[in-house]
């Protein structure tokens, strides 16, 4: 296998580093690769800091083929490299679609996998890892083994949400859902302040919620934005259009806060005060920022951070106010903070859902986002939360086991897979989740 | 009655994307290549993709006595008849130089194993009338190049043929497609120093469905390589002689 070096990144571009690359094609070339130096699997890159960064990867995206599917059932199988785009486009026509889909339809098959991810119906379906039937293994010596729930409760739960630890996720067997329409009929509505809003989440009986903030909002407004609630309508599928693209980092000033401000404001006008109903193709609804490539190049050469946590119930209303009021104050904050419901549906040792309510923001990667963002880990640990290692850049690593309860059990089963830590991710050294070497 | 394609070296990337794509309009696929698992892997993809039917078949440009045998699966399911051409192999041009022999398997890979398939499959699509044929060449058949001139010189014979071939089918109504790539993101190319405008596969193939569309004669891909090679070509011999590209 030739090894490429390059560049590697997560989405938010802040964290960079050179590493070996290696991009089998073929599933044999896949277990020689790993035979020949075995080292942890990543996909398309969209976790934001270093969950898919080490410095020596496989590129899975071009194992990426469909291998069987039961019109029946709705049991799809594929290659991990597939992406959650890939199979909503084919099996949409035929009434099918991912049960959970992550605001991304970039994301790989093993990636949703490797992070359990959550979608916009998280308090309905749960998380992506609860809709896999069982799963393809290859340990570090390139030997596969087929796990399910059933057949190995222990590892099957420690590779949902397992980042890449328990081995090289190859292929997967997934339950798909009904797609009853080609597109979501969404409310919109304008929320007032952070009391509105997690009132009207909570009366919310819609199948599909998503909340956008203002975060250049403070004092009486603090918390206001639009929520969005959805569910599915009428019409046939339709395949997204040619994606535009950023085509270089933007200037610094792109990110401003004047300039921010003037997009928050216009983008909180475009709904009426009385809210309106639109319908959206599944495209735009789910994926609402995939028609931009490359829309990380806004946050400029620099890159960003990205903060998402989930905060239990009771704790909520009070650490949101002081989260915003943080972000806000600090000037870094960016267009793009979502709010949302989560269920208590998780998959694995080291998912991230819980009940209860997350927040997700993007923060400039100037100098003062370290302040920042240490201040919002220490609120969301306080708060009984947790953060979400697919975003994070910035946790301590001693938060770690406080919002990760089942870590001990993650350490002893990983250990048992991978006693070298040969699928050791950057992420995971930062944060020492195998534990200290 | 939906259109049966071969495609020959059908697992590599570019033709994996190519196959994609005609498995989307509901085409009936023959996958022939060397490594029959992969080839299965890429069968049941394309049915999954919407393929009327796709099946792997066991083929090596080295192995002329199986060629009847795959046109003859192929003329079974009616519609019209086509092919695509992706083999060829490129040992590095240092181990050629060290080993003469591993020429001639360049020369059957990418040129005369290929073109005997096309010539026995050329009376099936003159007795049709219709059917396309895509020969992916390379733009290394433009002009011999120290890098790799005998990659280069069977592709250039490639070309040739296809050139030929074309003339031949036009009379009774089907075509020939000659394809330039440049350089694509494959396994061929990934983590070689050098490579600059790098295309995806994918993109190669939907160009390569619109010339098959359009009826094209020769397309460079991506289409700014044909000026790429403008250049190249026109630099006079007495300076390319001493040029290292």
């Amino acid at each position: 296998m030739r090894w490429k070096t390059d560049n590697l990144m997560g989405w938010g571009r802040a964290l960079t580093r050179e590493a070996e690359i290696a991009r089998p094609e073929r599933l044999s070339t896949l277990s020689e690769t790993i035979q020949e130096s075995p080292c942890p699997a990543i996909g398309n890159r969209r976790s934001y800091g270093d969950a898919s960064t080490a410095a020596k990867a496989i590129d899975f995206t071009r194992l990426d083929r469909f291998i069987s599917f039961d019109s029946e059932t709705g049991l799809l199988e594929a290659e991990a490299g597939v992406t959650i785009a890939d199979i909503l486009n084919t099996f949409a026509p035929k009434g099918w679609m991912p049960a959970v889909m992550p605001g991304t339809g970039f994301a790989t098959l093993g990636g949703c996998i490797a992070h359990d991810v959550h979608g916009k119906n998280h308090h309905l379906s749960g998380s992506f890892g609860q809709h896999v039937e069982s799963l393809t293994l290859m340990g570090p010596e390139g030997g596969s083994q087929r796990i399910s729930l059933k057949s190995k409760p222990k590892l099957f739960r420690a590779t949902i949400g397992g980042l890449g630890q328990t081995g090289v996720i190859v292929s997967a067997s997934i339950h798909l859902a009904k797609c009853p329409a080609g597109k979501m009929a969404v409310q919109e509505r304008r929320m007032e302040d952070l009391d509105a809003f997690l009132e009207a989440f909570n009366s919310s009986r819609a199948d599909y919620q998503v909340g956008w903030l203002d975060m250049s909002a403070k004092d009486i407004h603090l918390g206001r934005g639009i929520l969005e609630e959805a569910h599915f309508s009428s019409g046939p599928f339709e395949p997204p259009r040619e994606p535009r693209a950023v085509p270089f980092n933007a200037p610094g000033f792109a990110m401003s806060r004047p300039i921010v401000k003037a997009f928050n404001w216009a983008y909180t006008k475009r709904v009426p005060e009385a809210g309106r109903d639109v319908e959206r193709p599944l495209h735009k609804f789910f994926f609402p920022l995939d028609n931009v490539h490359h829309w990380n190049r806004l946050y400029g050469k620099r890159g960003f951070h990205q903060f998402q946590c989930v905060l239990p119930d009771d704790e909520a209303p009070a650490t949101l106010a002081l989260m915003l009021e943080a972000v806000v104050a600090s000037g870094l904050a960016s267009p793009l903070s979502v709010l949302k419901r989560l269920g208590h549906g998780r998959g694995g040792m080291m998912s991230f859902p819980m009940e209860g309510f997350t927040l997700a923001l993007d923060i400039v990667n100037k100098p003062s986002a370290k302040a920042l963002l240490a201040r919002l880990n220490e609120l969301a640990r306080n708060a009984g939360g947790r953060v979400y290692l697919a975003k994070d850049s910035s946790l301590e690593a001693g938060y770690v086991a406080d919002m990760y309860p089942e870590l001990d059990d993650f350490r002893a089963e990983v250990q048992k897979v991978d006693p070298s830590g040969v699928f050791e991710t950057d992420l995971v050294q930062r944060l020492k989740i195998r534990g200290q070497a | 009655m939906s259109e049966t394609w071969i495609i020959l070296g059908a697992t590599s990337a570019m033709a994996r994307a190519f196959a994609r794509k005609l498995a989307q309009n509901g085409a009936n696929l023959l996958l022939a290549g060397r490594d029959m698992a992969e080839l299965k892997r890429i069968a049941a993809d394309c049915e999954l993709r919407g393929a009327t039917s796709a099946s792997a078949v066991a083929f090596d440009a080295r192995k002329p006595a199986k060629f009847e045998g795959i046109i003859e699966q192929a003329t079974a399911s009616g519609g019209s008849l086509n092919a695509a051409v992706f083999v060829g192999s490129m040992p590095e041009q240092s181990e050629m130089d060290a080993d003469a022999s591993l020429i001639d398997g360049v020369v059957q890979d990418s040129f005369t194993g290929a073109i005997r398939f096309l010539h026995t499959l050329a009376p099936h699509m003159e007795e049709r009338e219709s059917g396309t044929i895509v020969g992916v060449g390379s733009v290394a058949g433009d002009r011999g190049r120290v890098g790799n001139y005998v990659y280069g010189s069977a592709k250039a014979g490639f070309h040739t043929y296809l050139s030929g071939l074309r003339n031949r089918l036009a009379r009774s109504g089907a075509h020939v497609v000659t394809v330039k790539p440049g350089f694509v993101d494959t396994s061929m190319t990934w983590g070689i120093e050098g490579m600059f405008l790098v295309a995806s596969p994918d993109d190669v193939a939907e160009s390569l469905i619109k010339a098959v569309k359009k009826k094209k004669n020769v397309v460079y891909t991506p289409w700014f390589w044909r000026y790429i090679m403008l250049i190249i070509t026109h630099i006079p011999e007495f300076i390319f002689k001493k040029l290292s590209i």
